[in-house]
């Protein structure tokens, strides 16, 4: 699996996913090949895909450490402590200063196992956004 | 230091230089190179335990055999005993007490060679475990490494491209705006339709003369001459 056959695979389904969402695949050229992936309706948080040795990262950008109001910030890991199973299959990690939503995928799933994961993902995204509101600026 | 502490630190550490890579790409390939190494001590000591449990085998059938012959030769000591025949008997005696001996030395290699099989099968265990260990340390490792690398390509892209980070908040609203904007244009495709499709009934009934007709010049003088009654 590599990000350039996900990428074939979303943008052969145009208006059929099982999901509804139409996704539009934009591949960004670095050290390590990364899918900017971006839901219609929802480009505002785009997800980003790579492929390591053993799996596949799917990563979404929520907000930023300057965004949490102040002094909120060990009421809102709690929450998003709490929040963490419950959430179906993404989970919660920080990366620098950005407080991110990800899903971890075998590097043997299926394209229906990843087109259902970025559905999940962009929809929890969404969700812990809304919940996650009165401890954010 | 375990290898989520060395990874935290990592990270804390090259928190502040973004893009630089956190994790030397040198100690991976040492690593990897200590994987590898492990993996060779591994096969090679697979090896050696079948060569030991092959000499195991034989050393066990070597003291059954002299076993069974002790049994023999004790039958033939009694037999010439019986026969009077003392000196044969003394023969066959010196005989089971070499083969006694030669028991006694199989029956130690043998215990030697069992022993060294259970230490190989707990060694061989050990180490695959130890590998498979190493192999998920390293798999660690190397997510962090690509993540980092992840990140600053996403990072590079985005400062490239001049997009502004909306506030997460702002972006919900966005999308939910969109999504309400959406389920409007929906609703008012639905009204539309059903608006279409009353006008048209409505044509068909005036058609065929039935419900409310149109107010014409007639009408309004009919209604006039009745009032002035």
């Amino acid at each position: 699996m590599n990000i350039h056959k996900i990428a074939g695979y979303l943008n052969t389904l145009a208006d059929d996913s099982d999901t509804g969402m139409v996704f539009d695949c934009q591949p960004i050229s670095g050290e390590v090949d990364v899918l900017q992936i971006t839901v219609f309706g929802r480009e505002e948080l785009p997800i980003f895909v790579s492929v390591t040795d053993d799996q596949i990262l799917c990563i979404t950008y929520l907000w930023g450490e300057e965004e949490v109001k102040e002094n909120k910030t060990n009421e809102m890991h709690v929450s998003m402590l709490e929040m963490n199973i419950p959430m179906p299959l993404s989970s919660f990690s920080k990366i620098g200063d950005k407080y991110v939503i990800f899903g971890a995928l075998a590097i043997s799933s299926t394209f229906d196992d990843i087109e259902h994961e970025l559905a999940v993902l962009s929809n929890n995204a969404l969700e812990i956004i809304d919940d996650m509101s009165d401890y954010l600026i | 230091m375990s290898i989520f502490k060395k990874i935290m630190t990592a990270i804390r550490g090259g928190a502040t230089e973004v893009g630089e890579s956190i994790i030397d790409s040198n100690a991976t390939r040492i690593f990897e190179q200590e994987i590898r190494d492990a993996e060779n001590h591994l096969t090679k000591a697979k090896r050696d335990l079948t060569g030991v449990m092959a000499q195991q085998m034989s050393s066990s059938r070597d003291v059954e055999r002299i076993k069974r012959e002790v049994v023999e030769h004790e039958g033939y000591a009694v037999q010439a005993l019986d026969k009077g025949d003392d000196e044969l008997a003394l023969a066959v005696a010196e005989k089971i007490s070499t083969l006694e001996n030669e028991l006694a030395t199989q029956q130690q290699s043998l215990d030697s060679f069992q022993g060294s099989a259970e230490r190989l099968k707990d060694l061989v265990k050990k180490s695959e475990r130890h590998v498979a260990e190493y192999k998920r340390q390293l798999s660690m490792v190397k997510t962090t490494e690509s993540v980092q690398k992840a990140t600053s390509a996403i990072t590079d892209n985005f400062s490239s491209s001049n997009s502004k980070l909306l506030s997460a908040k702002d972006s919900l609203e966005r999308i939910k705006a969109k999504q309400q904007k959406f389920d409007d244009r929906m609703k008012a495709a639905e009204v539309l339709e059903s608006e279409n499709s009353d006008n048209s009934l409505e044509a068909k009934l005036k058609d065929a003369g039935i419900g409310a007709n149109d107010n014409n010049a007639n009408s309004v003088l009919e209604r006039l001459k009745a009032k002035k009654k």
